[in-house]
């Protein structure tokens, strides 16, 4: 039930799942019921660094309750040498138990298995584990750089184009700056949470994820079964963020399942999840920027180190970002990583984009003011015709019609560039802004469109809606394909029996599978003869991209927008405080603009929060973090964000069936530089290190 | 005898009684969701970092992880299941659903008991950190939008649904005492 205006994408539609979500009749993985169930805690290690020696299980089999203790002297055997469906091998903490080394703090050890939750947390908590401590090395600095290497992720780690060194030298302004973004943490509000059981031969799981279809497909690698007898089912998910793939937890659940035959949940807790569920790598990044006089550039150089852990290799390829962005005669990038004792990081909410368009456009704010031009006229004039490294056409670029609606609605024009002007009582106030960009991507899907017998029709698809308005979206995608009012449609999601489709990743779920559902149900449309009698069984036509995606022409294409942000500084307390924001964005066709402004606004709130609050800080005496939970890191709460608008521009993609390109990202990038932005234009001090901390305000004040 | 570690108890929720042995460990989180299969109270941190699993007891609101369920007995507790009349959703939630309050949908039950409360705070005069005059005679002050931010600030969001968050409580507010200014 909606109370939505009718009609199909382009209206505003509340979320179909949103009665039950405000009614808290939506269940979550860690809330679906089975008889029988037994409950499972992770132990993880007290050392970042070491082998186990031993374990005292004994003495906790006898406690009240407990069904089992598994650890790497008992547990069923995995095999994680594999490439999962994304490209990329398993997460190294799904190879559960295998052995007894701990290559990080917080690395699982051992799982308890109680009758009740209450009971395994005790048992777990009373486990003595005993350790062969090894020296650690946990200190991530720009100082590593000697230490790190390229790798080529998704995208080339190391690009480069035209003689840098010689434009720098002819380039009459130079801006050379480092930036560092800390270590930061998803922290969807949801804790990742699996229940599963072995049912007629079948294995189970209900999971909170990103992609069931994923994880089915990598619990069948690591167990050695066959794909078909695994199912893995996430109807609600509370939120992911890139955390959600397969981690210690459903292999956790899987072995005790196994062992014990009966129905197993584990739940991560929100301190476990700051070393289980992936993390953003802390980045250091040294940009040099050339440009004439007038602020044309010659020579852009983008340089980011991040750290992985010693057991996987991940790059946050923050450098990568700048590949779209400006036109320059000479063009480098480069990121490398740096293998430390710590957890292993992953994809978070725009990996490489966030941070590395924090270090790029600060720098271009910074080249700005050196030239004496207006931020947006000097991203203009280095508007790039084609791409810039690539040399390939642009699928779409309405940067500059961004930056021109954001300029008009923030009240841009006759804004005084000079910084540390304005004061409004103990308040010094500045206003910034910066682009943003994102890679619009898709992945082949596949989906089913059934005519029933009642005139309504059902859409079978293999999505994830973890926050995005999935499932709305594609519903009035597919009723719009079918020509129908959006409430005969129902929309079946979240499970891996529904075949293979994209998981919600990449920004590029909605697009993946609505162009699948417009496929099948535009079939559908022109099969059935008006009027005609549908058989029982309904009337079904499937879909599948692949050949659709793998004829696409190759072309440079993105998601962008113009962020902008005006702060107030206390001097005094060294406080930011954000007043108001503005994103406006050319993202491709808008399905449902009430949902889709709230994930492009939630995007800019995570930007402030990336700006001016987030930060795990590591202990290098104990290689953990200093307060690993909600408390000590800080996420942006209600009194931190203040009144956010996002809106688009038209831009529809002519390529897409549906015009989609992806929203779920572009809402970060460029945020937080916006805030930096604003925050040196209040005060006349560039803040290159995140977050902009009190104590950072205030030591630049001394300094000044 | 060894001592014993469970109690019989009977837990009053959204007008039901309910009889049940609890293990004194058990949170009144944990009895809710794991006893009664009143799941809508979500845990988020299970440490009263977070305001997910916010309720309310005897009309106040509380973090339901950091109140053991022993410690409920003999109090009137309303969850996010008990806050509609029937099919008439509350005003609140309304609001959230119409002004789309919500993404993921995780936090959002703390969300709307915090918010039931905030406004039920509001009209008897509590100030906030914010409210510039606290004197019992100046009553209550303007539900602004800084008033509103800081009353629900124990309620995280990590989609970052504040601004339709704010909006929805401003418009409740209007609806159930005409508050929001």
């Amino acid at each position: 039930m909606t109370t939505a205006t009718k009609g199909g994408a382009g209206t505003a539609h509340t979320r179909v799942e949103g009665r039950d979500k405000v009614t808290g009749a939506a269940r979550y993985a860690g809330e679906i019921p089975f008889a029988d169930l037994a409950h499972g805690w992770l132990v993880l290690s007290t050392v970042a660094r070491g082998r186990v020696r031993a374990l005292d299980a004994e003495a906790v089999l006898a406690m009240p309750g407990v069904l089992t203790v598994l650890h790497h002297g008992n547990a069923p055997r995995v095999d994680t040498g594999f490439t999962g469906m994304m490209g990329v091998p398993p997460d190294p903490s799904t190879g559960l138990f295998q052995h007894d080394r701990v290559p990080h703090m917080g690395w699982p050890v051992a799982l308890v298995v109680a009758e009740t939750s209450e009971q395994a947390r005790e048992a777990a908590e009373a486990l003595v584990v005993h350790y062969e401590r090894e020296p650690h090395d946990v200190a991530f600095s720009a100082r590593r750089e000697s230490e790190a290497y390229p790798l080529d992720g998704h995208v080339p780690a190391v690009m480069e184009k035209g003689d840098l060194e010689a434009e720098l030298a002819a380039s009459a302004v130079v801006v050379d700056a480092e930036y560092t973004t800390p270590e930061e943490h998803h922290n969807p509000m949801e804790p990742h949470a699996a229940a599963a059981r072995w049912e007629g031969g079948r294995l189970e799981v209900v999971d909170s994820n990103q992609g069931t279809g994923w994880v089915a497909g990598e619990l069948a690698h690591l167990f050695s079964l066959d794909p078909a007898s695994v199912r893995v089912r996430s109807e609600h998910v509370g939120g992911g963020f890139g955390s959600k793939g397969t981690r210690a937890h459903q292999v956790a659940a899987v072995m005790a399942a196994t062992v014990l035959q009966r129905p197993v949940r584990v739940v991560l807790t929100r301190r476990q999840m700051f070393s289980l569920a992936g993390h953003r790598s802390p980045t250091a990044q040294r940009v040099r920027l050339g440009a004439d006089a007038n602020g044309r550039l010659r020579a852009l150089e983008h340089r980011s180190l991040n750290q992985t852990s010693t057991v996987h290799d991940f790059v946050e390829p923050s450098a990568a970002a700048s590949r779209s962005m400006y036109a320059a005669d000479a063009h480098h990038t480069a990121s490398r990583l740096v293998k430390l004792d710590v957890p292993t990081p992953t994809w978070m909410r725009a990996p490489g984009e966030a941070p590395g368009s924090f270090a790029l456009e600060s720098a271009l704010d910074e080249l700005a003011e050196r030239c004496g031009v207006d931020p947006i006229d000097l991203r203009i004039r280095n508007e790039p015709a084609v791409g810039p490294v690539s040399g390939l056409p642009f699928g779409g670029r309405n940067l500059v019609a961004c930056f021109r609606e954001g300029a008009r609605r923030f009240g841009w024009a006759g804004r005084d560039p000079r910084p540390g002007l304005r004061r409004e009582g103990r308040w010094l106030l500045g206003t910034g802004m910066a682009a943003a960009s994102f890679p619009v991507m898709a992945m082949p899907s596949t989906a089913s469109v059934t005519a029933e017998t009642d005139g309504t029709f059902t859409v079978r698809i293999n999505a994830a809606d973890i926050g995005t308005g999935a499932r709305t979206a594609l519903t009035l995608v597919a009723a719009d394909a079918l020509e129908v009012p959006a409430d005969r449609v129902r929309v079946r999601i979240g499970d891996s029996d529904l075949g293979p489709a994209m998981i919600a990743g990449g920004s590029a779920g909605t697009r993946s599978w609505g162009w699948a559902v417009t496929e099948a149900a535009e079939e559908l449309r022109r099969s059935l003869a008006p009027g005609a009698d549908i058989p029982p069984e309904g009337v079904t036509v499937r879909s599948d991209t692949s050949r659709a995606l793998g004829a696409l022409a190759q072309k440079e294409r993105h998601s962008f927008g113009a962020q902008f942000a005006e702060v107030a500084v206390d001097p005094a307390t060294g406080e930011v405080r954000v007043r108001r924001m503005l994103g406006i964005f050319a993202a491709g066709r808008i399905v449902n603009p009430l949902t889709a402004r709230s994930q492009l606004v939630g995007g800019m709130a995570w930007g402030i929060s990336m700006a001016l609050h987030e930060e795990a800080v590591r202990d290098r005496a104990s290689g953990g973090l200093y307060g690993a939970d909600l408390a000590g890191y800080h996420v942006a709460a209600h009194a931190d964000v203040p009144h956010i608008e996002a809106d688009w521009v038209d831009d529809r993609d002519p390529d897409d069936p549906v015009g989609i390109k992806g929203i779920g990202e572009v809402g970060i990038v460029g945020a937080a530089a916006a805030v930096a932005n604003a925050v040196w234009h209040a005060t006349g001090v560039r803040h290159r290190d995140l977050p902009i901390r009190p104590d950072r305000v205030l030591l630049a004040g001394a300094d000044a | 005898m060894p001592p014993s570690t469970s109690s019989d108890l009977t837990l009053s929720v959204n007008g039901e009684k309910y009889a049940l042995t609890v293990d004194h460990r058990t949170t009144l989180l944990d009895a809710l969701r794991e006893r009664l299969d009143l799941t809508g109270t979500k845990k988020g941190c299970d440490q009263g970092q977070c305001g997910a699993c916010t309720v309310l007891v005897d009309g106040r609101r509380k973090v339901a992880c950091l109140h053991l369920a022993v410690a409920a007995e003999g109090r009137e507790i309303t969850t996010i299941e008990g806050v509609a009349e029937g099919e008439r959703l509350h005003p609140v939630q309304q609001a959230f659903l119409d002004l789309d309050g919500f993404q993921c949908g995780y936090c959002t039950p703390g969300q709307i008991c915090s918010a039931i409360a905030v406004i039920e705070e509001h009209a008897a005069g509590w100030p906030s950190a914010v409210t510039g005059d606290v004197r019992p005679e100046a009553g209550p002050p303007p539900l602004t939008p800084e008033e509103i931010r800081e009353r629900m600030s124990g309620n995280l969001c990590r989609c970052g649904a504040y601004v339709s968050i704010v909006q929805a409580v401003a418009r409740a507010a209007q609806e159930t005492n005409g508050a929001a200014a």
